[in-house]
């Protein structure tokens, strides 16, 4: 596992809502229980581990709904931090 | 004065993104003219995200104030008290000592002299200085607003500012208008300023993830969220009695007012709370919902207050819903937080006076969430005989006023 998923997974896991010991890649955002709020602090929490900005606005966009797994979000922020070094 | 009066309104001011007087917002409503503009006020403009805001535009402070009194008012409260010698000085009356002290002075805001804490703030944190301005404390203070009208109004009642974010002014015209009602008072200044267009506090929007990057879009399809706004409401709130005894100028009446919390999200909007406030405003008239022609929308152009706030106006007024002229003049203004709900209060009672319905501009195509009147686009005749005006903040506090055609 990347370093950038082991960070992603500990910002998703601080943020669940459901009694699940472990975040796997494979886990389902919607199955995290992960609520409005929520989504916009782990945001703001990936964008200061990464130093990225992730353009999203809680009224046109649905992390939980464009992001379907943890994977796809670690996917996502590997691009952004990615394009920030290249 | 005791016992239970009804309530007139005598005096109304206004300081908005559409012009600095009642006369020249209402044309702006009426018109459907946009007060949002490209956000000049901070410093360091251009490394905001936020582009866009509706700004009191060419406000001039030494216009209205001498500037050994500008060292003790922050913007909020110069809008405040512009706003408060407007309807002061249409209502006619002189406050002489006797009515002085009869006279309260409820003031809504949000948060207060946020531009005073900015400055600060900088000063200390970014230039490193070791001292701000004498009177930084009370000019920031959050009852800046109703203490700096009292003294400059002369009004010596009960005063003091109420906080309830997006509600404030809400809150405050609400509690004059009881106040007055019940014969505490024999006389109230009420309204909301607000003045939140500085640098820190656009961060902390732009971190809630719920600014439109350009137009403010309320019911409509493709909405992206909300506008920040400015400005201050006040109007003069006077027993039916005594307004006519004085041959008084009435330009409405209130005659309901609800409140209620969610005591659920602190910021996703709860359709129980909304309902209960509508309602509870509804009672409080002796209203039915087949008695109201048009609403005056919190609508703040977000995706979830929209759809929540259609979904309340389906269950407060039934089928009547249907029938309601609805619209959101935060399209035109922005969201001007704890003055919002004053300005509201003012359309509303001018489109119950004049019969016009200003409109919910940016208005683009119907959301199937959003299934109601929303009046888009343009200004519409229509007689009004009741009509209310909703203000649901964050933290849950949900506040609903109704007024009445005078008659």
């Amino acid at each position: 596992m990347s370093d950038v998923a082991g960070d992603v997974i500990a910002i998703i896991a601080k943020k669940k809502r459901v009694d699940k010991p472990t975040v796997e890649l494979s886990d389902r955002l919607l199955d995290l229980g992960l609520e409005s709020l929520d989504a916009v602090e782990m945001i703001f929490d990936l964008e200061e581990k990464f130093d990225i900005q992730i353009p999203y606005n809680a009224n046109t966009n649905n992390p939980r709904t464009e992001f379907e797994t943890v994977g796809d979000v670690v996917a996502a922020v590997e691009k952004l931090v990615a394009q920030k070094t290249s | 004065m005791t016992g239970v009066h009804r309530v007139v309104v005598t005096g109304l001011g206004a300081v908005s993104p559409l012009g600095h007087s009642v006369a020249s917002y209402w044309d702006g409503l009426k018109r459907g003219n946009s007060g949002l503009g490209p956000i000049t006020l901070t410093p360091a403009n251009d490394e905001l995200t936020q582009k866009v805001a509706a700004e009191v535009k060419d406000f001039e402070p030494l216009k209205h104030f001498a500037e050994r009194q500008l060292s003790t008012l922050d913007r909020v409260s110069q809008f405040a008290v512009v706003a408060a010698r407007e309807a002061v000085a249409q209502s006619g009356l002189s406050f002489d000592m006797a009515l002085s002290v009869r006279t309260a002075t409820i003031v809504g805001t949000g948060v207060g002299g946020q531009t005073t804490l900015d400055e600060s703030f900088r000063r200390v944190y970014l230039e490193k200085r070791t001292r701000v301005f004498p009177l930084t404390i009370p000019k920031l203070m959050a009852n800046a607003p109703a203490s700096q009208v009292s003294m400059d109004c002369g009004l010596r009642g009960p005063a003091f500012g109420v906080v309830s974010a997006c509600a404030s002014a809400t809150h405050a015209i609400g509690l004059a208008f009881h106040m007055v009602r019940g014969g505490m008072v024999d006389c109230a200044v009420t309204g909301g300023a607000e003045a939140c267009i500085t640098f820190g506090t656009l961060r902390g929007w732009e971190a809630m993830r719920v600014m439109s990057p350009d137009v403010c879009r309320p019911f409509s399809k493709g909405r992206m969220g909300l506008v920040l706004g400015e400005g201050a409401a006040m109007m003069v709130l006077e027993p039916l009695e005594r307004a006519r005894a004085r041959a008084a100028n009435i330009l409405g009446e209130i005659v309901g007012f609800g409140m209620s919390a969610d005591a659920a999200d602190l910021t996703a909007p709860d359709l129980g709370g909304m309902v209960r406030a509508m309602q509870g405003a509804l009672d409080d008239a002796k209203l039915n919902p087949a008695d109201i022609q048009y609403v005056n929308a919190h609508g703040t152009g977000t995706a979830a207050n929209d759809e929540t706030e259609t979904q309340a106006l389906h269950q407060t007024f039934g089928p009547h819903a249907q029938r309601l002229a609805i619209s959101s003049t935060k399209s035109m203004v922005g969201h001007a937080l704890g003055a919002a709900g004053g300005l509201e209060l003012v359309a509303t009672l001018l489109a119950v006076r004049e019969g016009i319905v200003p409109p919910t501009i940016g208005y683009l195509e119907r959301d199937p969430a959003c299934d109601l009147d929303y009046v888009p686009n343009e200004a519409r005749t229509l007689e009004i005989d009741a009509a209310v005006s909703n203000s649901f903040a964050f933290g849950g506090l949900n506040a609903v006023l109704a007024v009445k055609k005078f008659s």
